[in-house]
Formats: C-alpha cells, structure tokens, sequence
C-alpha cells in the first residue's frame, strides 16, 4: 500500500498527464479546427482536412471528460473551485466544444455550400475559443484567483456574473491564451503535414514555419513577464503532510519570484521550460526537412515543455488564492481520501494501458495519406 | 440566507441540460445493440440487405450520437460549475464513477465509434462486428457508471461523513458500485433504452412498408425491432417493478409519494389506479383504489406494511431534531472543541446530519431554529406529491402500451399479415415518440422524488449549490437552451430528411428513390 503522502503526489503527476494528454489528443484536433477555414480553400481540400482527424476527435475528446473526472474524484475542492469561479469562461469553453460533435458528423450530409461553410467556422470556433480559454484560465491560475472558501469550506468567488469573466481577461492571461493557441495550431499543423499530401501539406509546413518560432518568443515573454511582473505564491506553514486535508489550516505568503523557488532549488527541472522554449524550433526544422511524423513528436513533447514549465512553478500550489492566501488549493490539501485516491490509481493503472493500445490499433487501422482523391471517391461515407 | 430563487434556477438548469442529453441517450444505447444485431446476421448469412440496413441505420445513429456528445459535454461539468458544494462535499464518492466511467467506458466507445461510422472499408467484416460490439459494450458500460453514481445519490452506502474534512468520505468502494439500487437502475435504464431505439426502428420501418418502398429491407428491420423490443420491453417492466421493491429510505419516501400513500394502511395497502393528489390537505381526491396490489408489489408480502407519509414526516422530525446536535457538535469539533464528550455525542447523532443540515433553509443556525421550523422542515422533507404520483403513471402506462405494441408486430408478422394490418403501421409511425416520454417521465420520478435532498439524507439540495448569482444562472440557462433547441432542430430535421429518403440514402443504387430516378431520368435525384 502506498501512503497518503505519495498518493497524492502520484496523484498531481496523473492529473498532469491526462491533462498533458488532453492537449496532445484533442489539442491537436483544436488546432486542425482553427487551420481548417485557412489552410482549405476548397470543399475537397476541407474534407480532406476534417477526414485525417474525422475517426478519432471524439476518442480524444476524451481526455478532457476523464481529466474533468479525475479531478473531481483526486481534487474534489479544486474542481468546485475552480468551475463554478470560471462561470461564465467555462459556458464558452462548453459553447465552443458543442459545435464539434455536429459539425464533424453533420457537415457533410448537406452538399450545400454555405451549409459546409457555416460548420466551418462552427469547428473552427470550436477549436479556438476553448484553446484560448484553456490557456487564459492557466494565466489566471499563475496569478492567484480570487477566491476564498467559508468555514464549511464552500468556495466563493470574489467578483460576480460578467465582471468576473471581465477580471479573467487580463493582459498576462491574456498572453498564455495566445501562447495556447499558438502552440496548438503549430500541433494541428504538423498533424495536417503528416496525414496530407501536396498542396495541403505545403501549407501546413508554411504555417509551422511562422507560428512554431512565435510560439518560442511568446513564450519567453511569459517567463519573463512572470519573472518580473507576476508574484507567486509560497507556503509559510502547513501542518505535517500525514495529516488529514484541511485547505484552511496552512498559511501562505503572496511574495515576487516565488514560482521560480523550484528552478533555482532543483536545476534539473529548468529541462522542462527548456524543452518548451527549444522544441518549436525544432517543429520548424523538421518540417522543413519534410520529417512530419518526427515533427509530430517533437510537437507533443513542445506541449509537455509549456504545460509542464507552468504545473512545476507553481508545485505544490494548483490554485491560489489571490484575495485570500490561506484559502489556496494545493495538491496535499485539495485531494480525496487515501482510499479513494487508492481505488482511482488502481482504475487507471488498469485501464490506461488498454485505453493507449486500442487507440493506437484505431490511428493504425485509419493510417495513411488522406487525399481529394480518396474523398472523392467515398463521397457518401466520408465526413 | 438561501435565495429560493436562485437555488430554484440551478435546479432548473441541471433538469432542463439533463432532460436534453437523455433525448439523445437512450437511443444510443438501443440503436447501437440493434446495429450489432443486423451487423452480426450480415457476418453470418453474407447477405447483402443486412450490410444495407446496418449502415442505414448507422447513419441515423451517427446524427443523434453528435447531440449525445455535445449535450454529454455539459454534463460532465455541471456539478463542478452549478453544483460546486455538492462537488466538494461528495466528490470523495461521486466523482471515482464519473473518473472509471471516463476510462473505462467513455474511451472505448468514443475510439471506436470513429471506426464504425467511418473504418469498415479498412477491415474484414468479422473485424468491423468486432468494432460495433465494442462500441455497443463502451456506450453501455458508460450507462452502468454513471448509474453508479446515481444510485449513490439516492441510496448513499459505503461513505462515512468525515469531520476534519467536512466531506463525505468513501469507506467502501464495492458497496458504493455494488450499490443494490445501482444494480436495478442498470438493467431498467439500458432496457429503456433498448426500448426506445426499437420504436425507433419499427415505427419508421413501418412508414416505408406503409408507402410500400424498400420492403425487403423495411421488413427485416421492422422483426429485428420488434424481437428486440418484445424482449427489452419486458426487463424494463420487471426490473421497474424490482426497483419499487429496492431499499433505503429514500426510496420509501418517493414509494409513499409515487403512490400517494398518505397514512399507513393496513397490509396489504390497496394501489390508486386514479385520483387527484392534493398536497396541502395530504389526501387525494377521487381516488379509485384496488385492493391489496401495492402492498403485493411493494412489499411482496401480505403482511407487512408500506409507511404512510404522514408517518415518515413524524419519523422525520425526530431525526430533525436529532441532527440538530449533530450539527452543533459539529461547529464544536470544527473550532477545536476536542473533549471526549463532543466527539461521542457527534458519533451518535452524525447520521441525522443531514436533516439537521435541512434547517438551514429557515435558520443560519440550526441549533437556533423554533419548534415551528422544525415542523415546518420535516412537513418540506418529503417530495411534492402530485407531480411524482402522475408521472410515474405516464410512464407504467406507456411501458405497458410499448409492450403490446411490439407483441402486436410480432404476431402479425409471424403470421404474414403485417403489410394489411395499416391501423397497426400508422398507429407506429405517429408512436415513434413515446418511449422518450416515458424515459423524461421516469427521470422525473427518480430526481423529483429524491427532493429535497441531492445526496439523500445527507445534503439538502439547496445547500448544494455554487455561490454564483441569479443573473449567471439566467445567462447560462437561457445560453444552453438557445443553443440546444438550435441543435435539436437541425437534428431533428436531418432525421427527417434521412429517413424519408431510406436506403436510397446510401447511394447503392438498388433501393427506391434511386430506382425511381434511373427509371424517370427528369426526376431531380434528391440531394446528397
């Protein structure tokens, strides 16, 4: 039996990983949903768009519904906190995700043009307003939110109904939505060079060879402005971390460079930020030197550098308060039950090794180049 | 204070998404069992009209599975956004179901559907059958989870309420999915489901046979349906009638308000066919009773009792009072009170909590409430009659309509008389939407009946909420609504325009507008 302690430590790096993954998965059919307008100028070139992501959006849909469980099994205090604080944001995010299920099935049922176009921009739209909301909620959460939770421990919000949706779009988070975006659309790209051919995939190339070097800068002016202008957050005290959660029982000090303590602590982690600061460039050369599925890789491995660089600054925080300190979420404070910790681990170390070999029997089963041609031909029963 | 209003919206808003996303399920989890069906009598025979009728219907289930995801979507984060006490106070329990589902259940079903509805030119048939049953087993899969939870709601074992962490805390994990109601709610929901996607089936097939276009292939799935439902349509109605027999208090509760059992009859208590179930004076006028059945059916005895509700409220306000000093040992235990005293009093009375918790309503302070709030709170601590008693009526009566409906389909077609029988035909056609109503009927029984608690016995579904406002609850319900009914819409009408068109939808080139086509060239070809 492992002990409470390290649960919920395991625990912190799941979450990160369904997280991680979500962006890997369905990150990448966001980012294919913002190319599609551009990159398609023809309804044969659009299918053929939708098509390479067309069998797996809704399996890797997934991850987020299973992140979204996890966190309400493993960090039942964080998962209330933090949707019902994002009200109005998360409506959005759920807007934009609703017009991806009927969009891929039901546009090509109607051969009428203006029909196919409005579920463009539908999937289009689906793509970036939870990519950008998803990176503005990130940004929020590095600066603290504010919110503060009562005896009970009920959470309640600092501001109120849009002025609340208002305060979330501030400048720094606003700049980690772009980043989101960014980041997701170089990951749609470097899909769309794999799995099209000709003009297609020449496009996809040329918007890698912008945006990937972009996403680097962007993401070295978060650092930076992190650095300079953004506190972090530390704890004072807590009790002994064999003790039962208790969010309110610890102190916590709002200090300048406090998200830096486990970079200058722990070098070694300084790998993750680099990674995502260097893996950009290197999506940009291999996709020049036409190594698309190599490309691919190096992508996801840029996710897990940015994603990864913001989960490690705040360790152990996952959602600080900003107009009460005390009231911070932390991965010790914020968890279930040992048992209940226990049993999810069991579900997942069953469960995710399956989840991973049938979803890769799937993209092998619908392997290949997806061309006009082949759309063409299966006019009736392709997306 | 609680804001009535704005607890009323929230629940407003969790019924209206949850009765949106139930349109699209229970066709789901048919419609891809019949598919398998079809799909496995192809693999066996190799005849070509099986192939045609899977892929048909596939059609049609890819446009309602779309709007099942898209409305399952919210669903998943709706207790965290509107519920965001609740998410706290049992996400311990209620949130490992949701999480397995995901993993175990949600993964498979939503990887494979990919495959059916676009990969089967990329496999050999044994190996796409492979693919629908997965599908079919992942979809239902789903269901058994988030029953799990469900059950958990209305019949709360295996957790313990923790007074450090002011939660509900899981102690046993497999009475929580071994949950006696969980087991019930199962079969009877996926069997709904099962019965739906049959009428489904039948009442369109019946429309082509009526038009006499495509009979071969409408024929084949008109039995197909009606097998399936005869079959579905029975489990639904034993294991509807195993869950009035289940226990927990809960469910005694909604029993006696289903019933309109005001006082506790002598056994065996006679059922109320009809009558008018008046809330206020707690009797129901013009009753029409028969003797002896509910005790038969609630109790499977003759002797022992079904309690009255006038009896549970008098059971209530003992326990009411008895969570009062739960919940004032409580408030000690939380501002360090750490005497042996406190601790065992808490011990003995921690079960009545939750009713204790039920005061809040009228009184920051339980401890503080008058003896008329108490009575005020137990007389509140069952469901409103009325609504509970009529709906689920609605819902035995369609069930039992639905069985001699698929009874009569499969007579007439075992006997050969089906395409004479147009009464029948018609009369499917125009029934195509009763299984959903009985479905919403039955939610309505199950959710409404749980009130007023949203954990029973534990949290009062006003205590449950987020602290958002009731203009944030206006935004977003009037937010989903509208976006919901658009969507419906346009489901409805792709429905529509694929049904009619049948097979020919396929472009094989062999069924009836096709046919039609080839044979009268300045026909327009209906559109793709």
């Amino acid at each position: 039996m492992l002990d409470y302690e390290t649960l919920r430590l395991i625990w912190w790096v799941l979450v990160g990983t369904l997280l991680i993954g979500f962006a890997i998965a369905d990150g990448m059919d966001m980012g294919v949903g913002v190319l599609l307008p551009f990159l398609g100028k023809t309804d044969p070139e659009r299918r053929v768009i939708i098509n390479t992501v067309g069998p797996h959006w809704d399996g890797n849909q997934v991850w987020l519904i299973t992140a979204g469980g996890a966190i309400f099994a493993a960090w039942p205090a964080v998962y209330a906190a933090a949707f019902s604080g994002f009200y109005l944001a998360m409506l959005l995010v759920l807007m934009g995700l609703f017009l991806r299920p009927v969009g891929f099935d039901y546009r090509s049922k109607i051969a009428d043009p203006r029909w196919r176009n409005a579920w463009d921009w539908g999937l289009f739209a689906g793509g970036l307003v939870p990519a950008l909301i998803f990176g503005v909620a990130f940004g929020n959460i590095l600066q603290g939110v504010p919110f503060h939770l009562d005896s009970f421990l009920k959470p309640h919000y600092g501001a109120t109904f849009i002025w609340a949706l208002i305060g979330l779009l501030n400048p720094f988070a606003l700049l980690a939505g772009l980043i989101s975006v960014a980041m997701l659309t170089v990951h749609g790209a470097t899909w769309l060079q794999l799995r099209t051919e000709g003009v297609l995939a020449e496009r996809a190339k040329g918007v890698i060879s912008w945006l990937a070097p972009l996403v680097t800068v962007l993401f070295a002016l978060a650092g930076v402005w992190l650095y300079l202008g953004v506190d972090g957050y530390r704890i004072v005290s807590q009790p002994p971390l064999t003790s039962l959660p208790n969010p309110l029982a610890k102190e916590v000090a709002r200090e300048s460079g406090a998200w830096f303590a486990i970079y200058r602590n722990m070098p070694i982690a300084m790998a993750v930020p680099a990674l995502g600061l260097l893996a950009p460039l290197l999506v940009r050369l291999l996709a020049k030197a036409n190594r698309p599925g190599l490309g691919y890789v190096v992508s996801a491995l840029m996710l897990t550098g940015i994603i990864g660089t913001a989960g490690l600054a705040m360790f152990p925080f996952i959602m600080p308060s900003s107009t009460d300190p005390n009231s911070s979420l932390t991965l010790w404070d914020a968890a279930s039950s040992k048992l209940t910790l226990t049993v999810m681990l069991g579900a997942v170390v069953l469960f995710l090794p399956i989840v991973l070999g049938y979803t890769a029997w799937c993209y092998r089963t619908m392997w290949g180049k997806v061309t006009v041609a082949d759309i063409e031909a299966r006019s009736h029963q392709a997306y | 204070m609680i804001d009535q209003t704005f607890v009323e919206l929230s629940r407003w808003q969790f019924a209206s998404v949850a009765m949106y996303h139930f349109i699209f399920v229970p066709l789901t989890l048919g419609l891809i069992w019949i598919l398998f069906i079809m799909e496995a009598v192809y693999v066996m025979t190799g005849k070509e009209v099986y192939r045609d009728m899977s892929r048909f219907w596939a059609k049609l289930f890819a446009i309602n599975f779309a709007l099942g995801v898209t409305t399952g979507l919210t669903m998943e984060f709706q207790f965290g956004t509107n519920w965001a006490y609740y998410s706290h106070y049992v996400g311990d329990v209620f949130g490992a179901p949701l999480a397995i589902e995901g993993l175990m259940a949600f993964f498979l079903e939503s990887t494979f559907v990919g495959l059916l509805l676009l990969g089967r030119e990329r496999m050999s048939k044994q190996a796409y059958l492979g693919v629908v049953f997965l599908t079919a087993v992942g979809t239902n899969l789903s269901a058994l989870w988030i029953l799990v939870a469900n059950a958990w709601m209305q019949n709360p074992v295996g957790a313990e309420f923790s007074a450090e962490t002011m939660r509900m805390e899981m102690t046993d994990f497999f009475a929580v999915v071994f949950n006696p109601v969980a087991q019930v709610k199962f079969i009877h929901t996926v069997a709904a489901g099962y019965v739906t996607a049959s009428m489904f089936v039948i009442g369109i097939s019946a429309w082509y046979i009526l038009k006499g276009r495509d009979l071969a292939f409408a024929k084949r799935s008109f039995a197909v349906a009606a097998g399936f439902g005869v079959a579905s349509a029975l489990a639904v109605i034993v294991l509807g009638d195993e869950s009035g027999y289940e226990l927990g208090d809960v469910q005694k509760v909604k029993l006696a308000a289903i019933e309109a059992e005001w006082k506790t009859e002598p056994a065996p208590a006679a059922f109320t066919i009809f009558g008018i179930p008046d809330d206020k004076d707690m009797e129901t006028d013009y009753a029409i009773k028969v003797p002896g059945v509910m005790g038969l059916i609630a109790t499977r005895s003759l002797d022992k009792q079904v309690t009255g509700l006038n009896d549970l409220i008098t059971q209530h306000e003992a326990r009411i009072r008895s969570g009062i000093i739960a919940y004032s040992k409580l408030e000690a235990l939380r501002s360090g009170d750490k005497s042996e005293e406190t601790r065992t009093l808490f011990e003995q009375h921690k079960r009545d909590l939750g009713y204790g918790l039920l005061l809040k309503r009228y009184v920051e302070n339980p401890a503080s409430a008058t003896d008329a709030q108490i009575v005020e709170a137990a007389r509140e601590s069952i469901p409103q009659v009325r609504y509970l008693f009529w709906s689920f009526r609605i819902m035995v009566g369609l069930g039992f309509l639905l069985l001699g409906y698929f009874l009569a389909s499969f007579y007439f077609l075992a006997k050969g008389t089906l395409d004479k029988q147009r009464w029948l035909l018609r009369l499917l056609v125009y029934s195509i939407p009763l299984p959903w109503i009985a479905a919403e009927a039955g939610w309505f029984v199950a959710e409404f009946g749980r009130q007023p608690w949203a954990i029973g016995e534990v949290l009062p579904t006003f205590l449950a909420t987020s602290a958002l406002t009731v203009n944030d609850l206006i935004f977003s319900m009037a937010g989903y609504l509208i976006f919901y009914s658009v969507l419906l819409v346009i489901e409805i009408y792709l429905m529509f325009r694929f049904g009619r068109q049948g097979p020919s939808a396929l472009h094989t080139g062999r069924y009836y507008h096709e046919q039609k086509a080839a044979a009268a060239p300045l026909v327009p070809q209906p559109a793709e």
